[in-house]
């Protein structure tokens, strides 16, 4: 204790993601330098160079917090969640990805096969007339190089290693991460196993106007209506995930007339995030009869891909079975 | 602490053991994990099983009991009293459907005793995670708020304050009455409406226990069994009660006519009117739609002439708020839109007339005093009495209205005492099923009344002989003769189908009622509780649940005054226990359980910013529970952690 | 038993009038399908579609809800929510990859044991032309939790 301290041991990593949380810490503006003063940054791939041997050779336990971002689908992804694991005292899962699975996590509607066969043979943009795909190893001059092996499924990072916090968001916001930092920074954390957001929806937040009882006439996508600026979202029948969505992000996508795509995850007591939001979207649907309720509730564009737009790894029916040809895994 | 256990199976005689092998129940239940207790035994609900719950739940220090006999629906209550007489919270019982939902409606017995096994196992899984509730009772307020003052609605009001309980009989139209005192005579025994209904309008009136409220309306109802909190709108009368000695002379000065309602619209009333000279009350209203000095700020005779100084023009609209404990609607019937009806020549005939229309046609108040004439003054020669018009049909209503083919008797009557003219009745069936209707059918038949079996399919003023010219033709099939027969006539009466009043949704939604399929109000029981509806504390009287006549309506209406009386007796209620339970740390206020309570039971509190369930209100159907977003509401002893317990033990899944 | 495969559908149901409609099957000694198990809830609006997914991860290889006839809901109109919520449910257990049959929707009153007869039998015999929904077979995901390494 005392000036001796040492300085906070940080590490950050990215796994299936897209680069927004790190960016997401650049967010946080000049706060940064507070950061820099209370830490020694001792990874981070997006702005320093690394090799797997410098994190080998860290004692466990010599990093005291690494914020993990990205979901973990490869065998490349899973060694570092490991790894990292071992030698951190604290492991944050770190933005949407981490936490839930994130955007990456859809593809458990698909297997490792269909989702070569889509990527390598006939998406919009694939141009790849030979037929050519990665090959997992491959003999060059120098020797065997490998690829990592690609998962059939998207993992949250709790299910792969033990995770003390969960900071959600895609990306998580610069107040969220600040509250974060704060805590570790301060040794001032709550219990293992929270996530660092606030127990109540993003309705919470939310500034705008809800009648006393909420009525959905139509469901539309943003794009197709002029969007009120002060009446609730779901009531103009945005599929707007707020009520379902924990909070803490101070509802930032509702407030710039964007309904909420449920980025914070589940609410702490939720069964099933796509229950909760499809429960409450649809029973306020104004449908008297079977008639009108399949032509205004059955007109939800894509619930799946609405309600479980971060979360189906985490779900309960986490994925969509896969083809039962031949049980073994699908080969590349 | 976990929980102890006991499963005991019912053999109900051969009803359950023939098919289950009860003794494999047990000893799979044995195996289970907190089961600490289990038995078989022949007759569970018998007072020696009871009997064994007791003494197993002291002996073994059992903190739940499962019993796996009949539905819950059956026996449910039988085994919580058990419980609850051994000190148990009788909401740690469950009830396992073995007989009904198993051995009843199957026969190969291995698959029987192993679906038995799974339904105990689900019920234990339950039973595991129940939670003790209270039982809760509130106080009963003495008064009963009378909706509507026709004869469902005077005859439960006065059996309510005749056994020295307080009323509040709301009334919209200016009089009480309703169609009761549009009638001339009754069937079957032509007795006068007026002189029998009349009577009984004055003691409403006179009693010291009913407050009448008439040209008023509920304007809306908050609160829940034996504790309702009633908005009533009481219309600008613009005449003051207080003052006015209801002389008349106001009535005979006004100059503006308009048709009156009572009259059926056949002749006009004044603008400050009463329904019909023997209303109650009898002091008239300003219909201020229709008074000329609303309209352009002159005239003001009615002033001139009323020597009390009764006229108010400054008069409003009044809302009075009544504590009730109970509430009787008898809103009544109405009429099919006799417009929709054109085929019988309604609307394009002037001798075509409704029901209604004839009865005060026939009414010595009525437009021409009690003489059945035609528009052009002669007395017809000829009337046919179209029965089932648009009752019976499923182009209009498929139910059969009840009075028509007993008041098409009645009319026959009056017209052949009346005019001697020839009557015909075309009917599909005549339906004589009260006392001394059958009889009155006979007489009938016997004055020389005609009866056509067939309904008539429409009715023509276009001639097709020299017989026909100048006469209304009735077109139908005799399924008597097997021919189509044209009859021509001079006056033509149909016998309109029964309907629900026109609001009778809105009205069902105020109530917390809901409606039958054909429109009228749903009772909660079709036999066992016509008079009981969906909402606890409110209870239906007369035509409103279903078409009657005036004994079924005057029953219904004493019937519902009981059981209200019984409720008001009784002093306090039990509430449900089972409500929906808002968890504040994690409520949002998202408002949508708001919008999806059928009983408006959720308030919003704008300084918490969060939603609160009145477990008064609440009646536990967890619709909200299903419904909230954010996992903020519990369904009390169903709740999302024993539902779920209850699906993952529903079958052995590996 | 034999080793033919047997539908296992788990039902969802009200007590005012499925649950009380499958009692009068009972009293009326008809016969249908043991492959049935009933849920009960006060109402069908109390049918949280999380419900309905536990099942289908739990094995079920069918799932019923059903309450009162719309317009008869004991608690008024408790069941115009299931109504509402079953389009976009039937959808996106559909997204899943869970074939039509597997999920339905009753209005089946207490007075309707035959029809409760009718739906049980008609859902099993679909269900089981459907084959096995094998939920924990083919939506196995591999436990990589079990690392060496984890701290």
């Amino acid at each position: 204790m005392g000036e001796e301290k040492k300085k906070l041991q940080l590490a950050l990593y990215w796994a299936a993601s897209c680069g927004g949380c790190d960016v997401a810490v650049l967010d946080v503006n000049e706060k940064i330098l507070d950061i820099a003063a209370a830490a020694d940054i001792r990874l981070w791939p997006i702005a320093m160079d690394y090799k797997y041997k410098d994190i080998e050779k860290w004692a466990d336990g010599e990093i005291d917090v690494c914020l993990f971002n990205g979901a973990v689908r490869n065998s490349e992804q899973l060694h570092l969640a490991r790894l990292l694991r071992q030698k951190s005292k604290v492991m944050v899962a770190f933005g949407a990805c981490a936490a839930f699975g994130g955007i990456p996590g859809l593809a458990n509607l698909h297997s490792r096969k269909t989702i070569f066969e889509a990527v390598y043979g006939y998406t919009a943009s694939t141009v790849n007339p030979e037929g050519t795909t990665p090959q997992p190893t491959l003999k060059v001059p120098e020797g065997e190089v490998h690829l990592p092996d690609f998962f059939d499924d998207v993992y949250a990072l709790h299910q792969v290693v033990p995770v003390e916090y969960f900071v959600p968001g895609c990306p998580p916001t610069p107040d969220t991460i600040m509250t974060a930092v704060n805590a570790i920074v301060t040794g001032n954390l709550p219990p293992v196993g929270s996530t660092i957001a606030s127990n109540k929806s993003v309705c919470d937040d939310c500034k705008r106007k809800k009648s006393d009882k909420p009525k959905v006439e139509a469901f539309h996508r943003p794009q197709e209506i002029r969007i009120d600026p002060e009446i609730c979202l779901l009531e103009q029948g945005l599929t707007c995930m707020g009520s379902a969505t924990r909070g803490g992000c101070g509802a930032l996508c509702p407030s710039v007339n964007m309904p909420c795509r449920g980025c914070y995850g589940p609410m702490p007591n939720s069964l099933d995030v796509g229950a909760d939001a499809l429960a409450a979207m649809t029973s306020i649907v104004d449908a008297g009869d079977e008639k009108t309720a399949r032509e205004k509730a059955g007109a939800l564009h894509d619930p799946l891909g609405t309600f479980y737009r971060f979360t189906l790894p985490v779900s309960m029916l986490r994925r969509a079975p896969k083809p039962v040809q031949g049980g073994g895994p699908p080969t590349l | 602490m976990e929980p102890r256990i006991g499963v005991f199976v019912c053999h109900c005689g051969t009803n359950i053991a023939g098919v289950v092998d009860v003794n494999r129940v047990v000893e799979a239940a044995a195996r289970w994990p907190d089961v600490v207790h289990a038995v078989e035994y022949k007759f569970m609900c018998s007072d020696p099983g009871q009997g064994l719950v007791k003494d197993a739940i002291v002996k073994h220090d059992l903190s739940r009991v499962v019993v796996a006999a009949c539905s819950p629906r059956m026996h449910e209550p039988t085994f919580r009293k058990a419980c609850a007489m051994a000190g148990l919270n009788p909401y740690l019982f469950e009830m396992a459907n073995i007989r009904e939902h198993c051995s009843w409606v199957h026969e190969d017995k291995e698959a029987a005793t192993l679906k038995a096994i799974d339904i105990v196992r689900a019920a234990v899984a339950k039973a595991r995670l129940l939670e003790p509730l209270q039982t809760r009772f509130v106080p009963v307020t003495q008064k009963v708020l009378v909706v509507g003052g026709g004869v469902a609605g005077i005859q439960a009001a006065l059996d309510i304050a005749n056994a020295g309980t307080k009323v509040v009989m709301v009334e919209r139209a200016q009089s009480i009455g309703g169609h009761m005192a549009q009638l001339d005579k009754t069937f079957p025994t032509l007795d006068c409406s007026a002189c029998i209904l009349t009577p009984k309008m004055v003691q409403v009136a006179q009693h010291p226990n009913i407050e009448l409220m008439t040209y008023s309306e509920v304007e809306s109802v908050d609160g829940f069994v034996g504790n309702f909190t009633v908005k009533i709108r009481r219309k600008a009368r613009y005449v003051d009660e207080a003052v006015c000695t209801a002389c008349g002379v106001c009535i005979e000065k006004c100059p503006k006519k308009v048709p009156s309602e009572f009259d059926e619209g056949m002749m006009p009333r004044k603008a400050i009117y009463r329904s019909f000279p023997q209303a109650v009350p009898g002091r008239p209203v300003i219909d201020k739609e229709s008074c000329t000095y609303f309209k352009n700020g002159k005239c003001k005779i009615c002033e001139i002439f009323c020597e009390p100084k009764a006229i108010r023009w400054d008069d409003q609209d009044q809302v009075v708020e009544e504590k009730v404990g109970a509430i009787l609607v008898a809103t009544g019937m109405g009429l099919i839109d006799p417009h929709g009806l054109s085929q019988w020549g309604y609307g394009r005939y002037p001798n075509v007339l409704t029901g209604l229309e004839f009865e005060r046609l026939n009414n010595a108040t009525g437009p021409t005093g009690g003489r059945i004439v035609l528009k052009d003054g002669s007395t017809p020669k000829s009337v046919a009495i179209l029965h089932c018009i648009g009752s019976r049909d499923r182009n209009h209503k498929e139910y059969c209205s009840r009075v028509c083919c007993m008041y098409a008797l009645k009319f026959a009557h009056l017209i052949k005492e009346k005019t001697h003219a020839t009557v015909y009745n075309f009917y599909i069936d005549m339906r004589c099923f009260g006392k001394g209707y059958e009889e009155f059918y006979n007489r009938l038949l016997h004055e020389g009344v005609k009866f056509v079996r067939g309904k008539a399919a429409f009715v023509t003023d276009q001639a097709a002989n020299d017989d026909e010219k100048g006469k209304l033709v009735v077109s139908a099939e005799s399924t008597t003769l097997g021919e189509v027969l044209r009859v021509p006539v001079d006056m033509v009466i149909l016998a309109s189908a029964v309907a629900p009043q026109k609001d009778a949704e809105a009205v069902a939604r105020q109530f917390g009622m809901g409606l039958s399929p054909d429109g009228f109000f749903m009772e909660k029981h079709p036999k066992l509780e016509p008079f009981s509806t969906a909402t606890d504390g409110v209870f239906l009287a007369g035509a409103c649940q279903s078409p009657k006549d005036i004994p079924d309506t005057v029953a219904h209406g004493a019937a519902a005054a009981s059981t209200a009386l019984s409720l008001i007796s009784r002093g306090t209620v039990e509430v449900e226990s089972a409500t929906a339970e808002v968890l504040t740390d994690f409520c949002s206020g998202c408002k949508v359980c708001q919008d999806v309570c059928p009983y408006g039971a959720i308030s919003f509190h704008e300084d918490t910013k969060l939603a609160e369930v009145n477990a008064s209100v609440c009646k536990g159907c967890g619709t909200c529970v299903a419904t909230c977003p954010s996992g903020a509401i519990v369904g009390r002893h169903f709740n999302d952690r024993q539902i779920l317990a209850q699906i993952d033990a529903a079958f052995l899944w590996e | 038993m034999s080793n033919a495969f047997e539908p296992r559908i788990v039902v969802l149901c009200c007590n005012w009038c499925t649950y009380a409609g499958a009692d009068l099957a009972g009293t009326s000694r008809m016969k249908y399908a043991p492959n049935v198990r009933l849920v009960r809830v006060m109402c069908s609006g109390r049918i949280d579609p999380a419900f309905v997914l536990r099942a289908f991860q739990d094995g079920a290889d069918g799932v019923l809800i059903a309450g009162c006839h719309p317009g008869d809901c004991h608690y008024i109109n408790g069941n115009l929510k299931t109504m509402r919520r079953y389009p976009a449910l039937e959808t996106m257990v559909q997204q899943f990859g869970i074939e039509p049959h597997r999920l339905r929707l009753e209005w089946i009153s207490a007075a309707e044991g035959d029809r409760f007869v009718e739906v049980v039998n008609e859902m099993t015999e679909q269900v089981r032309a459907l084959g096995p929904l094998a939920w924990k077979q083919r939506s196995a995901v591999a436990d990589l939790s079990g690392s060496p390494h984890a701290g």
